[in-house]
């Protein structure tokens, strides 16, 4: 009952939005010109959908992202699990690991468009810079996070290295990694459009960059509404994920899930 | 031939000389507790035991050989909850069969009858949060014994439960211990819970190079009800007998804290 009405909430706050924002538009109170208006937005959507001509935007955008996604989240957590479990490495890599994490990532995609060239892989490479960190630092500090009893009890009860890896190490860290997952969406979705942005033929980004240089805001907004859908979405998906595979935590009273 | 021996077994952390000079031997099939005021390395000397500690100076004697390594004979009942908390009943208990090699199928056949014998038998899927504090216990009772060790290392295993469910865990314990007679060794602050368990009750020294003071035989007759056993006279004089010698080293404790 009382989600419902939170539910009803959200959706007036919406609703209100849009039609204070369309109304403030045709009546000139804000310029459409700078700021569009959301029917504008709706029907470019529904025109880009219609002609078909957003899918291949959006594929080389999906592409990009679930690249720089798949493989940043491979190497963060593999990499995360090595250091966390041999701490003299760690000790070793750890100033080069926080000197990389300091480069601001968009200070990049330059160098990374001469490296790979103006296609997918120059995106990937910036989303992977991204998403990395975040695999990794969360892996890490799940492995280190381990109750030292389980541990222990485990290697006593018979556990080699690789029964503590996969029952005892992951399952643990798995929680950070799952929250870090539904970061990395976010971080691989920056990587692919402001690479995109950047340099690039293709992509939602593209699509953006072109909008804005001929000073079409409708552009600009529908291409907004288009990535932030997409965003979303892939969130829900790594949330029923998580859910699935993270049955055995106990739930907060009351809280999400 | 003793089946465990601590032969001058001395144990420092840093400059804190926690245990010193330690003799103490366990015949094969011997259930024995040791008892003393806190602080007094009783944990300590179950982890050089199990091989997680490696003593500073003396060694600890298995069958008639030095221990190096973990110990792989020993079953150990942490004090703290140390079942895996992303596992079932079910599975926890049939993990140590699985280190050895056992495909889970079988594993899980056998760690069922386990449940049953802990009284566990029809919460097979629960996972650990979802279980009492008292049931989680019989799930690391159940996960130890499966994997049949020879000697059983026991840290105040039931110290954190109520008195009721203490009862019923130290009856079970004697009840499953009565079947193979396996070496125990208990630890526990408790004189009564010490008493009603052993066939020997060895009293600490207070810490620090804290050592065994005290070697009390306890003749009294099995199947035991712990219960039961606490309101006989025999019980009572071998309370007093053994309460006046820890007495002064629970004053000493005191005094040092």
């Amino acid at each position: 009952m009382r989600g419902l009405r939170v539910r009803l909430w959200q959706l007036g706050l919406l609703l209100g939005f849009l039609a204070w924002w369309e109304w403030a538009s045709r009546t000139g109170r804000i310029d459409p010109f700078f700021f569009s208006k959301p029917s504008d937005i709706a029907l470019r959507i529904a025109r880009w959908f219609g002609t078909g001509e957003i899918y291949p935007h959006l594929y080389i955008t999906t592409l990009e992202m679930l690249l720089a996604f798949f493989f940043g989240t491979l190497l963060g957590v593999a990499l995360g699990l090595w250091l966390a479990l041999a701490p003299s490495v760690a000790a070793v890599l750890d100033p080069y690991i926080k000197a990389l994490n300091a480069i601001p990532r968009v200070v990049l995609a330059p160098i990374f468009t001469l490296w790979f060239g103006l296609g997918v892989l120059s995106k990937v490479a910036l989303g992977v810079t991204l998403v990395f960190f975040v695999a990794f630092f969360n892996t890490y500090q799940g492995v280190k996070e381990v109750s030292p009893v389980v541990l222990q009890n485990a290697r006593l009860l018979g556990a080699r290295r690789s029964h503590l890896l996969r029952h005892v190490y992951l399952p643990s860290a798995a929680s950070w990694i799952f929250s870090s997952l539904r970061t990395s969406i976010g971080f691989a979705v920056i990587g692919a459009v402001v690479g995109e942005y950047l340099g690039s033929a293709a992509g939602l980004g593209y699509v953006i960059a072109q909008a804005e240089g001929v000073f079409d805001t409708t552009g600009v907004f529908a291409g907004m509404v288009v990535l932030m859908a997409f965003v979303l979405a892939l969130d829900a998906l790594v949330g029923r994920v998580e859910r699935r595979l993270l049955a055995w935590r106990p739930r907060a009273e009351g809280g999400e899930g | 031939m003793s089946f465990l021996e601590f032969r001058g077994v001395s144990v420092a952390f840093g400059r804190y000389v926690a245990v010193e000079g330690v003799g103490l031997r366990l015949a094969p099939g011997e259930f024995v507790s040791l008892v003393g005021p806190t602080g007094c390395g009783k944990s300590t000397l179950l982890n050089v035991a199990a091989g997680l500690l490696t003593p500073s100076e003396g060694e600890v004697w298995l069958e008639g050989r030095p221990l190096k390594g973990l110990n792989p004979v020993a079953g150990y009942l942490f004090q703290q909850d140390a079942i895996l908390p992303w596992k079932t009943a079910l599975d926890n208990v049939a993990l140590p069969l699985v280190f050895r090699g056992q495909p889970w199928r079988e594993a899980r056949e056998k760690a069922l009858v386990w449940l049953e014998k802990v009284g566990l038998g029809r919460f097979p899927h629960h996972y650990p949060h979802q279980l009492s504090g008292g049931m989680r216990k019989r799930v690391g009772l159940a996960q130890v014994l499966i994997a049949n060790p020879r000697l059983l290392l026991m840290d105040e295993p039931f110290a954190a439960l109520d008195v009721q469910t203490r009862q019923l865990m130290e009856n079970e314990l004697l009840r499953l211990w009565q079947e193979d007679r396996k070496t125990v060794l208990f630890v526990t602050h408790d004189l009564e819970e010490a008493i009603a368990l052993a066939d020997r009750v060895v009293v600490m020294s207070a810490g620090p190079r804290s050592r065994p003071i005290g070697d009390f035989p306890i003749p009294l007759p099995r199947p035991r009800d712990v219960a039961e056993i606490r309101l006989t006279p025999e019980f009572l004089r071998l309370h007093r007998e053994i309460w006046d010698l820890l007495r002064g080293e629970v004053m000493r404790a005191h005094a040092g804290a």
